[in-house]
C-alpha cells in the first residue's frame, strides 16, 4: 500500500506544482523518491506532529494540496486538535496519511496499534475518510483525493499486501463499491481498509458463500451518511467489517446512518475488534485473531 | 489616514463598547495588543482593503483568539468591514464571535486554542518562501501561549528553514489567566530562550508606536523575528491595568463612561 501511495503521489505531482509532503520523520524507503524529484516541495517537519499539522493547514492555506505522512497514531492522536481546528474547520486541503492502519505495528506495541483513528476522525464533519482495502484502492483514493482536495485522512497498511481488485476501480464517497457480486437481496459483507482481504479470502476459502456480495467502501465520513441506506435496502443482511474497536467504528458509523429507519438497522451485523486487544502485543495476524477478525471467526 | 496613535485610540474605544455590549470577557488582553496591531495596520502591513485577498498581501494571524475585539476593531478602522458590524459582536449567529473567526473579511486563520497561530504561520511563511514571494507573515502571540510547546516546535522549524519572512510577536503583558508568568510558569529568560531556539529577538516597549514601527518594519534575516512587546494588561483604562480580574469581567456603564473618559482620544 505505501509504494501505491507514493507512486500515486509522484505521478500527481508532476502533474501539479501544487500537491506536497510533508513527513514526521518518518517514512524511511518510501519517500526518497518524492524527495529527491521534488526537493522544494518535501520537508521533514522532525518529530513534531502539532507543529506539522498547523504548518501543513498553513502551506494549504495558500493553495497547496499538502500530504501529512507519519504512523499509528502520530499523524492522529498527537495533534488531534489541529486537525480538528486547522484543517477541518478550516475546510484546508490537507490530506493526513497513517501507515500501519489497524494492527499492522502488532508488535511494536499498543502505542502503535491504530484501531481507533476511525472514531476520532470520523467525528470531524468535513474530513473525508480514505481506507482502502488494498494497493488498487490505494490509487483508486490517491486520485479522487488528488481530484476533489479536501480535508482528509488515508489510512494505510504497511506494504506487501496483495491486490484484489484486478484493476484501479471507481471509488466515489459513501459509494459502496462491488468485489463480488451475489445474489439479489441476499447477505452482503462491507468492509473497510484492509479488513478487504478477510472478506475476500472468505469466499476464496469457502464455496457456500457464493452468493454473498462482498463490497468495500474505501471513501466515508460524517457527509456520506445520507447516501447508506439506499444501499442497505438491497440486502437482507449487512455484516460490517474493520480492523477497528467497534466503538466509533466503521460498523457504528453505517449504524448510526439509519438510526431513523428500524428495519434497516435490523439487517447490520458488526465485525470488529474486541478491545482486550488493547495492550497486546503480537503479529497482526495474531492480534486479529485474538480480535475476532478472521475469516473463519467471520462465518460465525 | 489618521496616525496610529490616533488609531490605536479609536480602537481601544471601540473595544470597550462592544465588550460593554456583548458583556463579553477578555477585554484587558484586547486592549494590551490595540498599539501593536495600530501600527501593523497603519503602517506596516502591505493590504488593500478593495482587495482583502490579495495575492501580495501581508498577512496576520492572531494566535491569542480571545483578544478578537481588537482586531475586529481594527479591521473596522481600516475600511475591512463595515462599522457597524461591531455591533453585532458575540450576538447569536454573528461572525463576529468571541475568539477570532476568518470568516471575518481580513481574518486570515481562526484560533481560541493556544499554540495553533505559529504553527500555521510557519506554513503560510513556507510557503511564502518556496514560491520566492516577498509578502511577510506576521502572527501574534500571547505571553501565556509561550507555555504550549506547539510554538516551540514552530521556532525549531522556523529557524531550521530560516523563515526570514516570519515575525512572530509575543504580547509580554506578564499577567496570565489566574496568575502572573511569574508565578505560573516562569519563561524568563525569555529573550535568551528565543535566541536560542535560532530567533532574532527584539525587546519593545509594546505601546511606543515609533519603537514598534521600526521594530515590525525590519527583517533581518536570514532568521526568524520575534518582537517581544513589553505591554500592561488593560493598557489605557488605569483600573483594568495589571489586573487578572479584568481577563473576565466586562464594564458597567459607568465603567464604561470612566473609561471612555480616560482615553481622552477624540481629539488626539
Amino acid at each position: 500500500m505505501r509504494n501505491a501511495f507514493i507512486d500515486e503521489l509522484i505521478a500527481a505531482a508532476q502533474r501539479n506544482d501544487n500537491i506536497a509532503l510533508v513527513v514526521g520523520d518518518l517514512g524511511y524507503g518510501v519517500v526518497e523518491p518524492f524527495a529527491k524529484k521534488f526537493p522544494e516541495r518535501f520537508f521533514n517537519a522532525g518529530v513534531a506532529e502539532q507543529n506539522m499539522m498547523g504548518l501543513c493547514a498553513g502551506l494549504a492555506s495558500e493553495g497547496l494540496h499538502v500530504f501529512a505522512y507519519s504512523i499509528a497514531n502520530f499523524p492522529t492522536f498527537r495533534c488531534a486538535e489541529q486537525i480538528r481546528n486547522d484543517l477541518d474547520y478550516h475546510g484546508l486541503p490537507v490530506t493526513v496519511v497513517a501507515v500501519g492502519g489497524g494492527l499492522a505495528y502488532g508488535n511494536l506495541g499498543y502505542s502503535h496499534h491504530a484501531v481507533q483513528d476511525y472514531s476520532l476522525i470520523r467525528s470531524f464533519p468535513n474530513m473525508l475518510i480514505a481506507a482502502p482495502g488494498d494497493p488498487m484502492e490505494v490509487r483508486a483514493c490517491m486520485r479522487y483525493l488528488i481530484k476533489n482536495p479536501q480535508p482528509s485522512y488515508l489510512r494505510l497498511g504497511k506494504a506487501g499486501e496483495a491486490c484484489v481488485h484486478s484493476e484501479v476501480p471507481e471509488v466515489e464517497p459513501g459509494k459502496w463499491l462491488t468485489v463480488k457480486s451475489g445474489i439479489d437481496g441476499g447477505n452482503a459483507f462491507l468492509s473497510t481498509g484492509a479488513a478487504l482481504a478477510l472478506t475476500s479470502g472468505l469466499v476464496k476459502n469457502h464455496h457456500e458463500f457464493e452468493d454473498l456480495t462482498i463490497s468495500s467502501l474505501p471513501l466515508w465520513g460524517m457527509k456520506s451518511k445520507v447516501l447508506q441506506a439506499d444501499q442497505l435496502k438491497k440486502f437482507s443482511r449487512v455484516t460490517t467489517v474493520e480492523d477497528h474497536l467497534i466503538d466509533g467504528g466503521f460498523g457504528s458509523w453505517l449504524m448510526e446512518s439509519c438510526v431513523s429507519k428500524p428495519d434497516l438497522l435490523s439487517k447490520i451485523r458488526i465485525k470488529a475488534l474486541d478491545a482486550k486487544v488493547c495492550g497486546m502485543v503480537g503479529k497482526q495476524s495474531t492480534l486479529n485473531e485474538q480480535g475476532g477478525l478472521t475469516s473463519e471467526l467471520l462465518c460465525e | 489616514m489618521p496616525s496610529s496613535v490616533q488609531l490605536a485610540c479609536e480602537i481601544r474605544k471601540s473595544v470597550l463598547r462592544m465588550v460593554h455590549r456583548a458583556k463579553a470577557s477578555h477585554v484587558a488582553s484586547a486592549l494590551s495588543v490595540v498599539d501593536v496591531l495600530a501600527v501593523l495596520y497603519g503602517e506596516v502591513m502591505q493590504l488593500d482593503n478593495k482587495n482583502p485577498k490579495a495575492e501580495s498581501r501581508d498577512r496576520f494571524i492572531l494566535s491569542k483568539g480571545h483578544a478578537c475585539a481588537a482586531v475586529y476593531a481594527t479591521l473596522a478602522e481600516v475600511g475591512f468591514i463595515p462599522k457597524e458590524q461591531l455591533n453585532t459582536y458575540g450576538d447569536d449567529f454573528s461572525w463576529l464571535m468571541n475568539h477570532i473567526s476568518h470568516k471575518v473579511t481580513g481574518v486570515e486563520f481562526s484560533t481560541g486554542s493556544l499554540g495553533h497561530g505559529l504553527p500555521f504561520g510557519v506554513g503560510k511563511a513556507l510557503a511564502a518562501k518556496t514560491r520566492h514571494s516577498s509578502w511577510r507573515t506576521f502572527v501574534l502571540l500571547s505571553d501565556g501561549e509561550m507555555d504550549e510547546g506547539s510554538n516551540w516546535e514552530a521556532l525549531m522549524f522556523a529557524a531550521h528553514h530560516k523563515l526570514s519572512n516570519l515575525t512572530a510577536i509575543i504580547d509580554y503583558n506578564k499577567l496570565q489567566s489566574l496568575d502572573s508568568i511569574a508565578n505560573t510558569l516562569a519563561l524568563e529568560p525569555l529573550g535568551e530562550k528565543l535566541q536560542a531556539f535560532g530567533c532574532d529577538v527584539l525587546d519593545v516597549d509594546g505601546h511606543d508606536h515609533s519603537r514598534l514601527a521600526e521594530a515590525l518594519s525590519q527583517s533581518m534575516g536570514p532568521k526568524p523575528t520575534v518582537v517581544i512587546a513589553h505591554t500592561t494588561k488593560g493598557k489605557g483604562v488605569s483600573f483594568m491595568e495589571n489586573s487578572v480580574a479584568w481577563h473576565y469581567k466586562n464594564p458597567t456603564d459607568e465603567q464604561l463612561e470612566q473609561a471612555l473618559l480616560e482615553l481622552e482620544c477624540s481629539n488626539a
